[in-house]
């Protein structure tokens, strides 16, 4: 018997370091004039970019609608397993993480504490990327799909006057399942790919915090060059475009649901004047950093989320709630395979409009929403960060779901107030359901300031996020830059509402929305990519420990 | 008149401190003073250093090279920042504090165009206003 050969430990530390040497310095490549401190060239192409597709929605409103939808609704369409597939692999793959020994890992190595409290962490993870689209769907959604407005799950039957209990609890099942479907494990899995990859390669490999280091395992030094230049310019342009014309019709929302509450006018005026204030808000919160800025705004808005959620809760009732959420969690188990299959579907409605929609805009979001996790997730390990960022606000959503779904449901089923005629305005249908609960205009003008804080934190997160990319990874760049990207953003919402009204805002959504496409691919390699960096990371700390 | 002088340092701008630097030792000398560099940093990798335990050692090393090049005894202080550009200022008060020094000497920029606009903040300007000792302010 031949003895297996020791290999020895320091050679496989040099082996490894030498990987992630790498030449390059931060901030090489950037210019540094009048006090500011930009990348060459991603700062200045994704500038140009901007005014260039502005422009081009504002003179050619209807050409740029109909191109960029056409591809997003070809995206949507060809590519339908693709990113549904990449959203399963996603998932699989984190939950792989989490079970494989690389769960030790700790993110900033093993001395790293992190920097914010749990609590101010979980409220941050929301604050980026879904706290508003929780306020717009958590009633929205759960009913749509109860009453059939636009598609059911998996063509189940949707809720009829007078149907049998048994039918209206399996429409009710089917309807908060697949709310959860979409903003469960599968967006947050997304969102933690990305985010755990950016933060890895930064924190424990000393890559600047830009998109494109999570390449280098796979790159190399190419990733300094013309590819790395492509990804994070196109991931700029998704960030700056997603939150601009979320920002321009949250402000069409937004003035809706002042109308309907305080019969104000919801015309033009009164959405400039939204965007200027969360701009101007937003502003604020960027000057003062991520301390007294981000975090706290997330802080108060979690608590103030928290309020009006036990508010719903209790005052629907506290047994209904606790039925919906057996509901859901049976819902969402029982769908989660079905609706995660490519194969076969029948329900295109539902399947390309709804899930594909939102697993094409999740993947646009995550450079932004990832980057922002990454940033404020230094200290844990891998296993506590994905366990944290998958289940908790799975948790979260699940409970938020079945208290303001399954209460708008049970308005439908007997028939009180707004809701039991179908939904009008998607927009209002949060509002029509607090309608019929006391204290309306409370609980009304709390869901109006959340919404509108949401805005400001998502403001404000992207602007540190898309800083950092266009100064090539640093953070140190002067404050003034984060305020011209926040400002870029009020501006170009307020613009496209006030030029090119819908048609332009509908434009560059769908443009920002079809980068889903090639971001499920860089987000695959992105998985190759981290796996084989915690791989090596894994070898390197073994390789230490038994060398000490 | 005084017996600890502060120094914040930029360690990716330290080539552009030669002057400061020199006016430190200068005046550490003359009133038998030692030098504190105070350097804030974040968690990012940055040019410096690729993590924040290489960072601490690049600081060392500057403020030791410092010291046997002026002649003068020397110690350094880093302050940690989740976000260096807006803590920066709050951050060097309280490394004052720490360090209990009775003078500042730090580097500023020509004030320009960007400064009549408010495009860009003056650190210096900051720590003379907030500070409670003298600040000598060194123009590139």
């Amino acid at each position: 018997m031949t003895e297996e050969t020791a290999v020895d430990p320091e050679e496989v530390i040099q082996e490894i370091e030498e990987i992630y040497e790498t030449e390059y310095e931060i901030g090489q490549d950037n210019v540094e004039k009048w006090g500011l401190d930009m990348h060459n060239p991603v700062f200045f192409i994704s500038g140009a970019m901007i005014v260039a597709f502005v422009l081009f929605s504002l003179l050619l409103p209807e050409v740029a609608k109909t191109s960029l939808e056409a591809t997003k609704t070809w995206i949507q369409i060809v590519f339908d397993w693709v990113l549904l597939s990449a959203g399963n692999v996603f998932v699989l793959f984190c939950l792989a993480l989490i079970v494989l020994p690389t769960g030790n890992i700790r993110i900033g190595g093993e001395e790293a504490r992190p920097d914010f409290s749990t609590i101010s962490w979980f409220a941050m993870l929301f604050a980026a990327g879904m706290g508003i689209g929780l306020m717009f769907w958590g009633v929205a959604e759960p009913a749509a799909y109860f009453t059939d407005w636009y598609g059911t799950p998996l063509n189940a039957p949707a809720f009829v006057d007078g149907a049998s209990p048994v039918a209206i609890q399996n429409a009710k099942e089917a309807a908060l399942g697949a709310t959860m479907y979409h903003w469960g494990l599968h967006p947050w899995a997304i969102y933690a790919v990305v985010a755990l990859a950016l933060a890895f390669f930064a924190y424990n490999k000393g890559l600047p915090l830009t998109i494109r280091s999570t390449f280098y395992p796979l790159l190399g030094d190419r990733v300094w060059g013309p590819i790395g230049n492509v990804i994070d310019i196109v991931a700029v342009l998704a960030t700056i475009f997603g939150l601009a014309t979320s920002l321009g019709f949250g402000a069409q929302q937004a003035a809706g649901g002042l109308e309907f509450l305080f019969g104000l006018g919801k015309g033009l005026p009164t959405q400039i004047t939204i965007v200027a204030c969360v701009t101007a808000v937003a502003l604020i919160s960027v000057v003062r950093g991520i301390d007294g800025g981000v975090k706290l705004l997330s802080n108060i808005n979690m608590a103030l989320a928290f309020l009006l959620l036990v508010f719903v809760i209790f005052a629907s009732s506290l047994s209904s709630f606790a039925s919906n959420l057996v509901t859901t969690l049976t819902g969402y188990s029982e769908m989660l395979l079905p609706l995660s299959n490519p194969i076969g579907r029948e329900d295109d409605t539902f399947y390309h409009d709804w899930t594909i929609f939102y697993w094409a805009w999740w993947i646009s979001w995550s450079p932004f929403v990832g980057m922002f996790i990454a940033r404020v997730s230094r200290g844990r390990t891998v296993r506590q960060f994905l366990t944290a960022v998958l289940i908790v606000p799975t948790a979260v959503t699940t409970v938020w779901m079945s208290a303001f779904g399954g209460s708008g449901m049970e308005q439908i089923e007997n028939g009180v107030g707004a809701l039991a005629d179908g939904i009008g305005d998607e927009a209002l249908v949060l509002f029509q359901m607090l309608e019929n609960l006391p204290l309306t205009s409370i609980t009304s003008f709390l869901g109006i300031c959340l919404v509108l804080v949401f805005f400001v934190t998502s403001s404000d997160s992207g602007s540190l996020v898309i800083d950092s990319i266009t100064s090539g990874g640093k953070t140190t760049a002067p404050v003034t830059q984060r305020v011209f990207w926040a400002t870029m953003q009020g501006v170009i919402a307020a613009v496209l509402l006030a030029l090119g009204g819908t048609a332009a805002l509908d434009a560059l959504q769908a443009g920002a929305v079809s980068t889903g496409l090639p971001f499920t691919f860089v987000l695959l390699a992105m998985c190759v990519s981290l796996g084989r960096g915690l791989y090596h990371e894994r070898l390197l700390l073994n390789a230490v420990s038994e060398a000490s | 008149m005084y017996s600890r002088i502060m120094v914040p340092v930029d360690l990716e701008h330290a080539d552009k401190l030669e002057k400061t630097l020199n006016t430190a030792g200068d005046l550490a000398r003359l009133y038998e003073a030692t030098l504190c560099f105070v350097a804030v940093s974040g968690k990012v990798p940055n040019r410096v250093a690729r993590t924040p335990q290489q960072f601490e050692a690049q600081l060392n090393m500057f403020a030791r090279e410092q010291g046997e090049r002026l002649g003068v005894a020397t110690s350094s202080l880093i302050k940690e920042s989740v976000d260096v550009p807006v803590e920066l200022d709050a951050k060097l008060l309280e490394a004052l504090d720490e360090v209990d020094a009775d003078l500042v000497v730090m580097a500023s920029h020509i004030p320009g165009v960007a400064d009549r606009l408010h495009l860009i903040s003056s650190n210096a300007a900051w720590i003379v206003k907030h500070a409670d000792v003298s600040v000598f302010v060194v123009r590139p």
